[in-house]
């Protein structure tokens, strides 16, 4: 267990902060806000503390509306917990934000400038979004190593892979990776003969190698032990201040662990926002206990 | 909360030199992977050095009473079979690698030779039954000068050309729109299908102006040389065997690389490599151009061997063929589909000359049994008898 800290503590330490926080710190630190500042193409603009803004966003399937005029908005380095109940459209508002899913109306807004809904899939990860999905999604009939390098950060066009040589930093970086999600003993074995719990490191590990500004979890800790679930809250919250987070879970121990006394919690229950808040402020909200704690 | 961990760590900052820190674990993995083992090279080239010497031996200087001496025949079958290893291997790098089923890769072949055959026809000159410029069929449909798409092709490093751009401007532009549209699995099977049967029925035409059914045959020389020449075959053998281990080693450099990684990622999970970052289109056309490519330049080699090619060749029947060659081989394999299309097509071979009747019911009974009992083709045998080995070898 501590080695496992300390490996996650050399990590922090190692993983270069993001340009996106140093430019907004930066910022921050001179004042400048808003009009007038010099936009970098290709980077995030998160000058207003705004990593991600949803408004208005509705999707109906065959008419049933997943999404209705969903509004919520994350800051930057934030870690947002979204519980509710089953069909409140939590994944589906994933799939908006990733751009598998186009909405029928409303703004999807990645920083002030990346408008989600008129980008594809790769774009939209290519710019700084990772999505840990549901059932672990690994490639199963690569290496673990080599599931990692797919991941890595780097030039994603067809070329570069052509001519890619795993160089140095980036074994390195491999390397800080396997460490880190404790898999160093599995490098060179397949990624389908992992257990479930080593296949949900490793595609914590590949968000990871992404180094995405937003990450989105789409239930983490589903199918892991109770001590396998704390090891990742852990990790998750080592993870603070190097991006943006949204994690939605049914777990509430793991919520309470990841929220903590000052975390904001939102509740979404039929396509929409229920409830803002600390876990303990909706815990008492009248019309969560009604729809999803009381049942 | 994180603070005093965090600083507490800075204090033993890492060193700009990560080897150090990190002496307990290195993953130590070479640039790139081998293209292959040190033994694959050396039997390789010995190979090579072996069939470039005893070939020409036994085809030209070994008198015809000798046993050993190569036939025409053996040789041009040993030929065609080469050139259908190649579209085996080009199929296997889609279907195996990419898991695009393509049931339309006789068509690539088909245009390859077509190409070639251009050529060839345009080299008669005016030894043909008309003892016209034009090519016997255009003096038969009664046309008098050359149509457009036939000019230029008296040379042959234009065919040549056409061999190469042909398959693959078709293939680039048919797999643009339908991976752009995400179209996959079973129904870009049979979308790929009806390409080669359209084809079909296009060449079938006299007025397309490729000979109609009958296509283009009779032909007298190569590059100045007579075809039927002992010598002529002899270097037309050697040439695809040359062609068959360069696009073993292309493909081979290709599936080790990391776009092959990628590439066996869209197999796999496509998904996954979206939200990664890669979009698929831009590595399903690459591999699917170089593939038809491929083919194209097998059949280019297949034609003057053969002596014809005529749309029969596109019939949705040979690029079912072509499948089964590489399921029987081994799927996901370089080497498994060189040994399918030899195999399968050796087997024809003896079944047409001894039981001709049976052949297609043999045919049928490989295709429904190999996928039943042998997922991975003969490449998954010789696997498994390794492994048994193996562990037979540990247990004493």
């Amino acid at each position: 267990m501590n080695t496992l800290a300390n490996a996650y503590n050399a990590l922090i330490v190692d993983l270069p902060p993001l340009p996106e926080m140093d430019e907004k710190s930066e910022r921050n630190q001179n004042g400048i806000t808003g009009l007038g500042h010099v936009l970098e193409p290709g980077e995030i603009d998160v000058s207003h503390g705004t990593i991600l803004y949803l408004e208005d966003v509705t999707v109906s399937f065959d008419g049933f509306r997943a999404l209705n005029k969903l509004t919520l908005s994350i800051d930057v380095g934030e870690l947002r917990c979204v519980i509710g109940p089953n069909g409140a459209g939590k994944t589906t508002m994933m799939d908006v934000i990733t751009g598998k899913t186009r909405p029928d109306s409303g703004k999807v807004f990645l920083g002030q400038t990346f408008d989600l809904t008129r980008m594809s899939e790769p774009v939209i990860a290519r710019t700084g979004i990772g999505r840990k999905f549901q059932k672990p999604t690994v490639f199963e009939n690569h290496p673990v190593w080599e599931n990692l390098e797919l991941a890595m950060k780097t030039d994603k066009g067809w070329l570069a892979s052509l001519r890619s040589k795993l160089d140095r930093a980036a074994q390195a970086r491999i390397e800080e990776t396997l460490e880190l999600i404790h898999l160093e003993a599995d490098a060179t074995r397949y990624a389908g003969e992992l257990s479930h719990g080593q296949k949900q490191r490793l595609e914590i590990g590949m968000l990871l190698m992404q180094q995405p500004a937003l990450l989105l979890l789409d239930e983490p800790a589903a199918g892991m032990t109770d001590h396998e679930t704390m090891q990742l809250a852990e990790l998750l919250n080592k993870l603070r201040g190097t991006c943006s987070m949204m994690v939605v879970e049914h777990d509430m121990e793991f919520v309470a662990a990841l929220s903590g006394d000052t975390g904001r919690v939102t509740v979404m229950a039929e396509g929409s926002v229920l409830a803002h808040g600390t876990l303990d402020e909706v815990k008492r909200n009248e019309k969560v206990i009604e729809s999803y704690l009381g049942r | 909360m994180t603070t005093p961990n965090v600083s507490a760590n800075l204090d033993v900052a890492p060193q700009p030199d990560e080897q150090a820190r990190r002496a307990g674990f290195a993953l130590g993995l070479p640039p790139r992977a081998a293209l292959l083992p040190r033994s694959g090279w050396i039997a390789l080239i010995a190979f090579v050095i072996a069939m470039g010497i005893c070939v020409p031996i036994a085809a030209l200087v070994l008198p015809e009473s000798s046993t050993f001496h190569l036939s025409a025949y053996s040789m041009t079958l040993v030929g065609k079979l080469m050139c259908y290893a190649i579209g085996a291997l080009a199929l296997d790098l889609v279907w195996g690698y990419c898991g695009i089923l393509s049931l339309g890769h006789a068509l690539f072949f088909a245009l390859g030779g077509y190409a070639m055959g251009m050529y060839l026809m345009r080299s008669i000159g005016r030894e043909g039954n008309y003892q016209s410029d034009l090519p016997d069929f255009m003096v038969f449909l009664d046309w008098h000068k050359l149509p457009w798409y036939w000019q230029g092709t008296e040379h042959l490093w234009y065919a040549l050309l056409l061999v190469i751009l042909v398959p693959g401007i078709l293939a680039w532009v048919f797999g643009f729109f339908t991976f752009r549209s995400r179209v996959k699995g079973v129904y870009l099977s049979i979308i790929t299908q009806a390409m080669t049967f359209a084809a079909m029925l296009l060449f079938y035409r006299n007025e397309t102006g490729f000979g109609g059914n009958n296509g283009f045959t009779d032909f007298k020389r190569i590059a100045g040389f007579p075809i039927t020449s002992a010598s002529t075959r002899t270097v037309l053998f050697l040439m695809t065997l040359g062609v068959l281990i360069l696009a073993f080693i292309a493909a081979r450099a290709i599936v080790t690389s990391k776009l092959g990684r990628v590439v066996t990622g869209v197999r796999d999970g496509e998904a996954r490599l979206m939200f990664l970052g890669y979009s698929p289109l831009a590595y399903k056309l690459f591999i699917w151009t170089v593939s038809a490519i491929l083919c194209g330049i097998a059949g280019a080699l297949y034609v003057p061997q053969v002596g014809i090619i005529n749309p029969n060749e596109m019939s949705p029947g040979n690029s079912i063929e072509m499948a089964i060659w590489v399921a029987v081989g081994g799927r996901g394999t370089l080497i498994g589909p060189i040994i399918g299309a030899f195999a399968v097509n050796g087997a024809k071979s003896f079944f047409t000359a001894n039981f001709p009747e049976y052949w297609l019911f043999f045919l049928g009974l490989i295709f429904t049994l190999v996928p039943l009992l042998l997922p991975n083709g003969i490449m998954g045998l010789i696997d498994i008898a390794l492994r048994k080995k193996k562990a037979g070898g540990h247990s004493h």
